[in-house]
């Protein structure tokens, strides 16, 4: 979309604040879905906000775009405070998770849509509209589908037509709720790869939300981690896998094991071994160890943290996954190299190499 | 009891045969149903038909040029000129709140929407009357203000806007409860003004089952006798429907005239059957999206 980015690249150079949400909360019924929310976007980022289901993510998107109100706190845009200003006057590209496109409207007429429903005055010429429509269709790989109905195409094609019907009126923002929870698992990969190119290209400041935590990790800039409707962390990818601030952080974004450690003086001991594991100062007496899978080895004899028996192994993409019962009851799952198989019943002792330790 | 599940019998048994009754029996069952259609449906069309030119095309044409039929025919088309609209804008509004918002009270008000099927319709007539009847609640201040609403029209456009109030929400609520209001919102955040996003959205999804409740609505509006016979009067050239007309020119013996008038609602009826099944075929899934579980 050449004509619609060129005005936008001074916003985005810097990474300035785009949009600033101040301490929102929202209640539906009794429930609270937001506790006092706080989130800067900036300018040209590609955001995820990432959570379980009822986690306040959609709620949080909606509100963003207009289409709910927080009972308290405010949503401001560049300069202006947009908490009261209505959803036409936002000027948000949204993207519905079931894409809601327009059923008795060809491709080209959905995505004119909102080009159309302007005022007279600000409506741009038919034969604008016409070309724009064109360089959309040629954006998102779909010319020659402009006379198409949506009922005439796979899900993957509603969701580019959807995210070009968004991007027609130039918005602001892009807003994604669950862009690719519709779809399945390959076009869910092509789809992501071709969300990145296309934010790369057109630098449009896009929020996206998901359940998924290799999406969100895979796709976005900064990645915001919520939970019961709070924020939990935000950072860069790496950031938040590097170092989770809280167990709920580091549980959500991959599978974990969870061992019983005591930590003093900035080390962990789990069973009374030594691990290579620093707990952060000021952690002292028993806490909680979480490791992913590939920060176990094994090992024999003084080496291991763990002992425990193969339950079960499986291989998958060249590693193998093997599940250990552990003496006190608890499976943990194991990922190692594909080179030695492990036979259901053999006694194991697992190696802690790595991990993250919180307060119990 | 074994026998019937052993691998060897299932794989010769047709799959057919697990529905489908013997020769005889369906046979029988076709057979009654035809018989009864025939009994109770189509002889009596035809009969009203045979009747009102059982005098020859004159006297039947003859039953259309007084004045009383006149009036009784423009009384109708009057009648369901403002019914028709008024429980079609209502239909819409109130499908539209039930639909795309949650209220308290709801589940009353779809219960009250049905109301009018399942009271019969003179009730529904008498209620009228002892609202705005002389006797009536209103009656007094009806009086001193010279309205007139009992025996007279704007009581028989009551009535039958009361009786032809369920047709349009009914069928609409559960369209627009399955389209649900997702449409709605991206037409709103393209910057779609709510009326535009109305006319280009929500109308358009729902033309064909708008089209297929009105066309029920107003058969029933121009066919309804119960409740406006209790608000009519009776008074010839001036309240009569042409139902009532029908009533009035049969009890006075005069066969062909009440046939022939007859006649006319029965074409109306054979269109409006006509038209809707050509909805339902072209439309289906619109139509019937209420029952889908979509």
């Amino acid at each position: 979309m050449p004509g619609a980015t060129e005005g936008r690249a001074s916003e985005r150079t810097g990474g300035s604040t785009a949009i600033r949400v101040e301490n929102l909360s929202k209640t539906f019924d009794t429930a609270a879905v937001l506790h006092d929310f706080s989130l800067d976007v900036r300018a040209g980022e590609l955001l995820a906000l990432l959570g379980p289901s009822g986690s306040g993510k959609t709620t949080l998107l909606r509100i963003i775009a207009g289409l709910d109100f927080p009972d308290d706190g405010r949503i401001v845009f560049g300069a202006e405070d947009a908490t009261r200003l209505p959803v036409q006057q936002r000027a948000v590209g949204f993207v519905f998770q079931h894409y809601a496109l327009f059923k008795h409207m060809s491709v080209a007429e959905n995505i004119a849509y909102g080009l159309n429903a302007r005022k007279r005055s600000e409506r741009p010429a038919k034969a604008e509209i016409k070309r724009r429509v064109g360089d959309l269709l040629d954006l998102i790989k779909l010319s020659g589908f402009a006379d198409r109905y949506p009922s005439q195409l796979s899900g993957g094609q509603r969701q580019r037509i959807a995210l070009a019907r968004a991007l027609a009126v130039e918005p602001r923002v892009l807003l994604l709720d669950e862009p690719f929870g519709a779809l399945d698992a390959q076009v869910r990969k092509d789809l992501r790869r071709w969300l990145r190119e296309i934010h790369d290209r057109t630098g449009q400041t896009t929020i996206f939300v998901t359940h998924d935590q290799d999406e969100a990790l895979e796709l976005s800039d900064r990645v915001a981690v919520l939970d019961k409707g709070r924020l939990e962390q935000v950072g860069t990818p790496d950031e938040v896998q590097e170092a989770p601030v809280s167990a709920t952080v580091l549980k959500f974004l991959g599978d974990t094991i969870e061992v019983e450690a005591i930590a003093q003086g900035g080390e962990v001991r789990v069973d009374g071994r030594l691990t290579p594991v620093r707990a952060p100062g000021g952690l002292v007496g028993p806490v909680k160890l979480y490791a992913r899978p590939w920060q176990l080895q094994f090992a024999e004899g003084d080496g291991a943290h763990l002992q425990g028996l193969v339950r079960s192994s499986y291989r998958t993409q060249g590693r193998q996954r093997i599940e250990v019962d552990r003496p006190e009851g608890k499976t943990v799952v194991v990922e190692a190299a594909d080179t030695h198989r492990f036979a259901a019943g053999s006694p194991v002792g697992l190696r802690i190499t790595g991990g993250h330790v919180f307060p119990n | 009891m074994s026998e019937t599940f052993a691998p060897a019998t299932l794989a010769e048994a047709r799959p057919a045969s697990v529905v489908t009754e013997g020769l005889w029996v369906r046979g029988l069952l076709i057979a009654v149903a035809i018989l009864f259609l025939a009994l109770f449906l189509v002889l009596p069309l035809v009969t009203v038909f045979a009747q009102a030119l059982a005098k020859g095309f004159g006297a039947y044409l003859a039953a259309f040029t007084e004045a009383d039929a006149h009036a009784a025919i423009r009384l109708t088309l009057l009648t369901a000129a403002i019914a028709v609209p008024f429980n079609l804008v209502f239909g819409i509004m109130a499908s539209w709140a039930i639909a795309k918002f949650e209220f308290w009270g709801k589940n009353l008000l779809v219960t009250l929407i049905d109301l009018p099927f399942s009271v019969s319709p003179v009730v529904s007539g008498l209620i009228y009357v002892l609202v705005f009847g002389a006797q009536g609640l209103l009656g007094p201040w009806l009086l001193a203000h010279d309205l007139q609403v009992i025996f007279a029209v704007p009581g028989i456009v009551l009535a039958t806007i009361f009786v032809t109030f369920p047709f349009v929400a009914r069928q609409l609520i559960p369209l627009m409860q399955e389209q649900g209001t997702a449409e709605e919102e991206a037409a709103l955040t393209l910057g779609a003004s709510g009326w535009h996003a109305f006319r280009t959205v929500t109308l358009p999804n729902i033309r064909w089952g708008l089209l297929y409740s009105v066309l029920l609505c107003n058969a029933r509006a121009m066919g309804e006798f119960g409740a406006v016979s209790v608000v009519s009067g009776h008074i010839r050239g001036l309240t009569n429907t042409l139902p009532l007309h029908v009533e009035i020119l049969y009890n006075e013996y005069n066969f062909v005239a009440a046939f022939a008038v007859a006649s006319l609602l029965a074409g109306l009826a054979l269109v409006t059957l006509l038209v809707k099944s050509l909805l339902e075929w072209r439309y289906a899934d619109e139509i019937k999206a209420g029952a889908r579980g979509h």
